[in-house]
């Protein structure tokens, strides 16, 4: 037995020693990632940053050169901090507190003392910066805005968050990502791909050269260039008509889906959030909880459609066969339906057809077109199903697939919401008839509204709105360029785009024509309420408006949403029509309504809920 | 003329080519592990992977030397070579140069010489000629005293010179001595001691006593026939001045730094950011070996190509946390490999001593095999951090003349012994 004491032991330290390298190596270990290993530093070389033109070739966005005083605590000697702080126009507490957080930090690694600093303060820093050791400067790119329009659409950048460091590998503590709009959308492409060199460490953390000789160092890759559908001009002069109201217009065109305007109100100035006030300026942006000029209402203000919606009503009844072009409803200001639910009417009455209906914008004609289309069907709940398919087939109800960050899906109901909605109840068309007129249920953004006007104006199929033109001459995402085809026959758009052309003869928008060119519109009045001081209080409508030009091979459709700003022709019909005639002549002839619309601001009407007074509405 | 030669080449070649391959495989973790910059000059003797190519060198003429004297020769002059040995730790305490606060070292002219490196070959020879004494009996307990007393001279004088981790190793010779008859008690005795020190460290000296007193209590009176009660109370009271005895050890004359080491290796501090600062603090070596022996993963990084090792992120690298570089550019292949090359040299040798019909003979090699495997224990042990920080060389491997040849010798004067086994008797 003796013998075997040793023999037996010198086996189980063996055994044991390859059990503790299996836990080390096999199993706890991370294969070798030269991006995690702490003996490799990795220094970046940042690219380009992509510029962006307009869709005419007109520079919008480049790039700036900017400067961090870079610290690293424990190579700082005693310095002279007076001078120091007047260099970097920073007082004595903040030097201290600044320096205390980057001790905290790390005292070995580089964090950033003071950003952004711009030419004229570096130009001084720098000759005076090798006094400062433990110091440095580096040398970042920001975006440099050729422009002060279009802040929601282009978006901006600013330091990645801790969260996307964590997700995403190629990003590192202190990189400059697109944060919102195209910048966001197109990031990827605009951001291009950094070098890197791996730099071996010792473990005093010195750098002892490159490592393996710099086999596995990269080249960076300069950032794509991006052409954006925008026309500069044309959004310019949009956000210039929604001076002083708040709201949004979305302009397509309707051939190929892009969008040539999107304009959100009120706006702010895109260099607002660059370099060293960024900040500072985005706080002051996010919480101006009033105009909230963060909100882009192009893409999130949802809202009811009102009248803009009979245009739809009036297809999906055409294409259930449940009326006809012909089909006559005879007003009398007043539509009746069930026991004793009534509708008011303010057409003037008379013997309406579809096209004169459409003109007029005659609720009673309307809702009989969609009493009709529901009752076609026997079942309630699948006669809507039917018209929620229909409607859906135009982009309502759900995300419209652009290529902008943001958005929302509006709401377009069916038999099964409205089930939810009355269990115990037999609904049928009269209980939900508000929907005939864009005031039930039915929910839409601007840029929906403008994507329905544009599949009007096609006669029936539309492209998914995009803002891309073009990345670096090459094509832009299939998805884009996919006709998307609606539910609705060719032939029943020709009485309803002649009944939104009458509109603008002698409908509800007369008085907004433009010499020589034919439009077609819709005139739309939403009522609203707010809730103020716990009571349900109506508020003045929103004015909205769609239109296409010209009639015929159609350039331009454009969705104009004007809150509280009354009836539809009133702000939003004059911003539609001024807006065709800019894009489509280049220039303004109708002088008398563009300077009624620059000079009318809505800030007293917005101010009149938070006032605290009784107010009155529609005036 | 056949017996002749035969005699000559009759060496165990098993054994020769495992030295060799550990060597060899050393020197190359050795050169990982000490060069600078992208170009090797293998012969760069300011380096240590160039210094220790002349050790290897060297070692080869040693070898020689080794397997052609008359193997009669290490029995009978083992006393005068333990002698000289056991002088030339003496002369330490007057000539000896201090290097990282221990007086181990001899310097002559650029050269620095170990002599406790020497000094296990020289004990385990005294060893063996002691116990193979035809008048011993290691039964007896005044020879149990006088072998003891051999082995403990030079473990007290390393210790004086602190070198503890060398002194640790004379332990091993406990196999030996176990091996050759020592009685069981001494093995109760010693596991006793480990567990109650461990015990006493980790949840008290009181509850350690009290536990003690009920298991031995228990065994007293559960026995058909009862040993007699004051033995059973004596051995009580031992118990319990040990458990005592060892906290107030542990306390009260260890160093702090081998306290923190202690309790960082029973988990003694129990607030993790203090465990945190001392890991990164006291073990810091056994942080970074650590890291390197896991980022090789399986295959390793390849050999030049630690980055770790490169980086020089584990002091001592060439030295005893030589197998820190075998984990990071050879991965678990490599560090397996090592492994299974010391337990086949391992159990290679002790199945020769068993082989030797001259008591001399097996008592030596087996000396051998319990001083290899100790120092293989403790050192990768220690390196991967399964027991707290000991000093040692890993044999053959770690970078050093003086441990080079101290191995060398305490395995080749076997192997010559071996060679002789037919022939003798």
């Amino acid at each position: 037995m003796r013998q075997f004491l040793l023999f037996i032991l010198i086996i189980i330290v063996g055994l044991t020693f390859i059990t503790r390298l299996f836990y080390l190596q096999v199993y706890n270990s991370e294969a070798h990632n030269l991006f995690e290993d702490n003996a490799i530093r990795k220094v970046y070389d940042y690219p380009k940053r992509g510029f962006v033109y307009d869709r005419n070739g007109v520079l919008l966005v480049a790039n700036q050169p900017s400067y961090d005083v870079m610290i690293i605590p424990r190579e700082v000697k005693p310095l002279d901090t007076l001078e120091f702080c007047s260099l970097l126009k920073i007082s004595k507490e903040q030097f201290i507190k600044t320096f205390n957080k980057s001790y905290h930090y790390s005292p070995r690694l580089p964090s950033v003392f003071v950003s952004h600093l711009s030419k004229e303060d570096y130009a001084v820093l720098q000759e005076k910066m090798r006094k400062y050791e433990g110091f440095y400067i580096q040398k970042r790119s920001l975006r440099d805005y050729q422009t002060t329009i279009g802040a929601n659409v282009l978006g901006y950048i600013a330091e990645a968050t801790q969260y996307q460091i964590d997700n995403d590998p190629y990003y590192n503590m202190g990189d400059l990502v697109g944060k919102q709009g195209v910048e966001l959308s197109y990031e990827e492409e605009l951001r291009g791909v950094k070098g890197i060199k791996f730099i071996q460490k010792d473990r005093f953390n010195r750098d002892i050269g490159p490592y393996k000789d710099g086999i596995f160092d990269t080249i960076p890759q300069q950032g794509k260039d991006i052409t954006i559908s925008i026309d500069a001009k044309l959004q310019e002069y949009g956000e210039q008509l929604m001076q002083n109201k708040h709201g949004g217009i979305v302009a397509i065109e309707p051939s190929t889906g892009e969008i040539l305007s999107l304009i959100s109100a009120p706006t702010y100035n895109p260099n607002l959030l660059v370099g060293r006030k960024r900040s500072r300026n985005f706080t002051k942006l996010y919480n101006d909880t009033i105009s909230r000029p963060l909100i882009d209402r192009g893409l999130l203000r949802m809202h009811e459609p009102g009248s803009p919606f009979k245009a739809l009503v009036a297809l999906v009844a055409l294409q259930e066969n449940a009326i006809t072009p012909q089909t006559t409803v005879t007003c009398s200001g007043v539509y009746h339906y069930g026991r004793k639910g009534t509708m008011g009417c303010h057409c003037g009455g008379g013997k309406r057809d579809l096209v004169l209906g459409i003109a007029k914008s005659c609720n009673s004609y309307f809702a009989n077109a969609f009493r009709k289309s529901i009752d076609i069907i026997p079942d309630a709940g699948q006669a809507m199903d039917v018209w929620s398919d229909h409607m859906k087939s135009f982009g309502l109800g759900n995300f419209l697939g652009y290529d902008l960050p943001i958005g929302k899906k509006g709401n377009i109901p069916d038999g099964a919401y409205y089930d939810k909605w009355y269990p115990d109840f037999n609904w049928g068309a009269t209980t939900i008839i508000s929907n005939a007129i864009g005031q039930g249920e039915v929910l839409v953004t601007p840029i929906q509204l403008a994507n329905v006007t544009a599949a009007i104006a096609n006669k029936g199929f539309y492209y998914t709105p995009h803002i891309i033109k073009n990345i670096d001459g090459q094509t832009i995402d299939e998805k884009f360029t996919t006709k998307r085809q609606t539910t609705i026959d060719e032939k029943h758009f020709d009485p309803v785009i002649q009944g939104l052309h009458d509109v603008y003869n002698n409908g509800t928008a007369w008085f907004l024509k433009v010499p020589d060119i034919e439009i077609c519109g819709k005139t739309g009045t939403s009522e609203n309420f707010a809730i103020i001081d716990g009571k349900r209080t109506q508020l003045t409508d929103h004015s909205i408006f769609i239109a296409f030009a010209p009639k015929d091979n159609p350039k331009i459709a454009i969705a104009v949403f004007v809150e509280n700003g009354y009836y539809g022709a009133r702000w939003a019909g004059r911003i539609a029509s001024l807006m065709i005639e800019k894009y489509l002549k280049g220039e303004v002839t109708l002088k008398q309504m563009e300077k009624l619309v620059l000079e009318k601001s809505l800030e007293d009407e917005y101010a009149k809920p938070y006032s605290g007074k009784p107010f009155t509405i529609n005036k | 003329m056949y017996r002749e030669t035969n005699r000559h080449f009759r060496f165990d070649w098993m054994t020769i080519i495992l030295f060799l391959l550990l060597v060899g495989f050393g020197w190359l973790n050795i050169l990982s592990a000490s060069h600078i910059g992208e170009t090797v000059d293998y012969f760069d003797f300011s380096q240590p992977y160039g210094k220790q190519l002349v050790f290897i060198i060297l070692t080869f003429l040693l070898i020689i030397l080794i397997l052609s004297i008359e193997s009669k020769f290490y029995e009978r002059f083992s006393s005068l070579i333990y002698l000289v040995s056991m002088l030339s730790l003496i002369g330490l305490f007057l000539f000896g140069k201090n290097v990282n606060g221990a007086t181990s070292w001899y310097a002559i002219g650029g050269m620095t010489i170990q002599p406790s490196e020497f000094a296990k070959a020289a004990t385990a020879l005294a060893v063996a000629k002691y116990i193979s004494d035809l008048q011993t009996d290691i039964r007896v307990f005044k020879d149990q005293i006088q072998v003891f007393i051999i082995i403990v001279i030079p473990a007290i004088l390393i210790l004086l010179q602190n070198d503890a981790g060398s002194t640790v190793v004379y332990a091993s010779f406990f196999f030996v001595l176990y091996r050759e008859g020592l009685p069981k008690v001494y093995l109760i005795i010693g596991l006793l001691l480990v567990l109650i020190s461990v015990s006493s460290l980790k949840f008290g000296a009181i509850v350690t006593a009290i536990a003690i007193t009920l298991i031995v209590l228990a065994y007293h009176f559960t026995r058909r026939k009862k040993p007699a009660f004051l033995k059973t109370i004596s051995v009580i009271i031992a118990c319990i001045v040990l458990s005592f005895g060892i906290k107030f050890l542990y306390q009260n004359i260890l160093q702090p730094h081998q306290q923190d080491r202690i309790s960082l290796w029973l988990r003694l501090e129990k607030d993790p950011v203090k465990i945190a600062q001392m890991r990164r603090d006291i073990l810091y070596n056994l942080y970074e070996s650590e890291k390197a022996i896991s980022s090789g993963g399986i295959t390793g990084k390849g050999f030049l190509e630690g980055t770790r090792t490169t980086g020089k992120f584990v002091p001592e690298q060439h030295t005893d946390y030589i197998f820190s570089t075998v984990g990071e550019e050879w991965g678990f292949a490599g560090t397996t490999f090592v492994v299974v090359l010391f337990v086949l040299l391992l159990l290679r040798i002790l199945h020769l001593a068993e082989l030797q019909k001259s008591q001399f003979s097996r008592v030596y090699g087996y000396s051998v095999a319990s001083i290899l495997f100790f120092h293989f224990m403790i050192n990768i042990g220690m390196v991967m951090g399964l027991i707290p920080t000991i000093g040692i060389p890993l044999p053959f491997f770690s970078y050093g003349g003086s441990g080079l040849w101290g191995f060398t010798i305490l395995l080749f004067i076997f192997i010559k012994l071996d060679s002789n086994r037919i022939n003798e008797w």
